[in-house]
């Protein structure tokens, strides 16, 4: 699972602009991952600038899987 | 607010104000919406433009400039600087307000402009776009045009709403990050360029003079090397190396698509603009003139359409805008694609030899052609894009 830590984003937009489904939302200070869209390709994660994005392998939420790829 | 105008424009940076602005120079009715709460806040941009990109759409002006630059610096992984003369000068801009200046003109000329107001869909009948969807202080709204136009950036969706395949492939997006700090003692007329694996490999890092002792240090990458190291992480090892003690007044993330220009950016009822139209110079990653540009182009096209009555005349706006720039876009692309692989070694051997030639001789145009010397088919798109004028 995709996880975006919100209190880490700049709400850039570079994940947006790369993610191939269209799943994910970004308004001014706001950003979800639209779940029924997203395909967990990571394409987000190794875009993010600031390493915001993780790959959970546990589910949303429980933050223990940190790996970049 | 009407129910209906001739034309939406969806985001307000330099192209979607520029756009709006000649649009509404055609005495249609224009509204631009922009899901910030400011325009041109916050500043995702290094602020470098050539006096020429910013003079085809305003007067220089002091108050948006805070430096103007006479030369660019390279410098090689092994530290080598490169010192190259500027043909015509640059300009560091302050975007928070130059962003608010274009969106003044356009509001000048006509166009409405509301913030806060964040678009989430399209209306599409009969397979033509009819306006837009929005959200405003937590209500859903709607409202009607003839023409959409899409310039809502690097993170646009209007286009893929429409059916036109936006998205852009991590490999071209250069992923940046870039602080505004202050007590960094560098010259003020120089922008400093730094290459290398361990400054931004695939992409370089920047140092711009931002007036005083402040200036934009920030970098890209490919989203290749992103994916086994994060910009962020460059940017804090060359801080700590170089200015461990600078003042950060701002630290911002963004994303620039380095790739040339969509196949398609106009379809019934929209066209895009900017970089929702993948405007940007794949090269450079500059994307502040050519934005403006195809704002300018797009909002012509657009607002004779509507003047004439005749809506299929905006998708001739692809031709108009590979014309001016989107085939020049596509050579820069290819010279990009030579380059932004060498290896620190390969670098190197560039700048050493590039500072052989004589001060008033130098040029980015001999830079390339020295550092693509042994690729005759680069060196012809480098004489078509630098040299012939
Ligand atoms: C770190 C960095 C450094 C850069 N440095 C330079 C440089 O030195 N020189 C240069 O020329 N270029 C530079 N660029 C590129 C330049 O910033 C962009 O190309 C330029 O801002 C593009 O203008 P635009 O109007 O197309 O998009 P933007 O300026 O991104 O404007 C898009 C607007 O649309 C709004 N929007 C998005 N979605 C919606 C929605 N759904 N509803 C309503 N509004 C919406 C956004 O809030 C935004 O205000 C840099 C980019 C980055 C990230
Ligand atoms: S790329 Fe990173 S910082 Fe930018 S909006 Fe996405 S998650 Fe946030
Ligand atoms: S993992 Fe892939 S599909 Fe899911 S949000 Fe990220 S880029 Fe989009």
């Amino acid at each position: 699972m995709i996880e975006i830590l919100p209190d880490k984003c700049d709400f850039c937009g570079c994940c947006v602009g790369v993610c191939p489904e269209d799943a994910i939302e970004l308004k001014e200070a706001e950003i979800n991952i639209i779940e029924e869209l997203c395909t967990n390709c990571s394409k987000c994660i190794w875009a993010c600038p600031i390493e915001v994005i993780k790959f959970n392998r546990n589910g949303v939420g429980k933050g223990n899987d940190e790996k970049r790829i | 607010m009407k129910k209906e105008y001739d034309v939406i424009v969806v985001g307000a940076g330099p192209a979607g104000s520029t756009a709006a602005r000649f649009a509404a120079e055609h005495g249609i009715s224009v509204l631009m919406l922009e899901k910030d709460r400011d325009v041109g806040y916050p500043v995702r941009c290094g602020e470098a433009i050539s006096r020429a990109g910013v003079a085809e759409f305003i007067e220089p002006d002091n108050k948006w400039i805070n430096a103007v630059i006479d030369k660019f610096a390279m410098v090689s992984p092994d530290g080598t600087e490169v010192v190259i003369p500027l043909e015509d000068i640059g300009y560091i801009l302050e975007r928070r307000i130059f962003d608010y200046e274009l969106a003044k003109l356009a509001s000048n000329a006509g166009a409405e402009i509301l913030t806060r107001a964040y678009v989430n869909g399209l209306i599409i009948e009969n397979n033509k776009v009819c306006g837009v969807k929005y959200e405003f202080r937590g209500e859903q709204h709607e409202v009607r045009s003839k023409v959409v136009i899409g310039a809502d950036g690097v993170e646009s969706r209007v286009g893929r709403w429409a059916g036109i395949k936006t998205y852009i492939d991590f490999r071209d997006m250069e992923c940046a990050t870039q602080i505004t700090a202050s007590g960094i003692p560098i010259d003020q007329s120089t922008c400093y360029f730094y290459f290398g694996k361990d400054y931004a490999p695939e992409g370089y890092f920047w140092i711009f003079p931002k007036g005083d002792t402040s200036a934009n240090i920030g970098l890209g990458v490919s989203g290749m090397t992103g994916r086994k190291r994060s910009a962020l992480s460059f940017l804090n090892d060359f801080m700590e190396k170089n200015y461990p003690n600078a003042s950060v007044l701002t630290q911002i993330a963004g994303g620039v698509p380095c790739v040339t220009t969509l196949e398609k950016i106009s379809a019934p009822g929209i066209i895009l603009v900017g970089d929702a139209a993948r405007q940007v110079n794949p090269l450079s990653g500059g994307g502040i003139a050519s934005g403006m540009i195809g704002g300018k182009i797009g909002g012509t096209i657009v607002g004779e359409a509507v003047k004439m009555n005749k809506l299929d005349h905006i998708l001739t706006y692809d031709k108009a805008w590979h014309d001016r720039l989107g085939k020049r876009h596509e050579i820069f692309d290819r010279i990009k694609n030579g380059i932004y692989n060498f290896s620190d070694e390969k670098f190197n051997n560039i700048a050493h030899s590039f500072n052989k030639v004589p001060y008033d001789k130098r040029g980015l145009g001999n830079l390339f052609k020295t550092a693509l010397f042994n690729n005759p088919s680069l060196l012809v798109d480098v004489a078509k894009v630098f040299l012939v004028k």
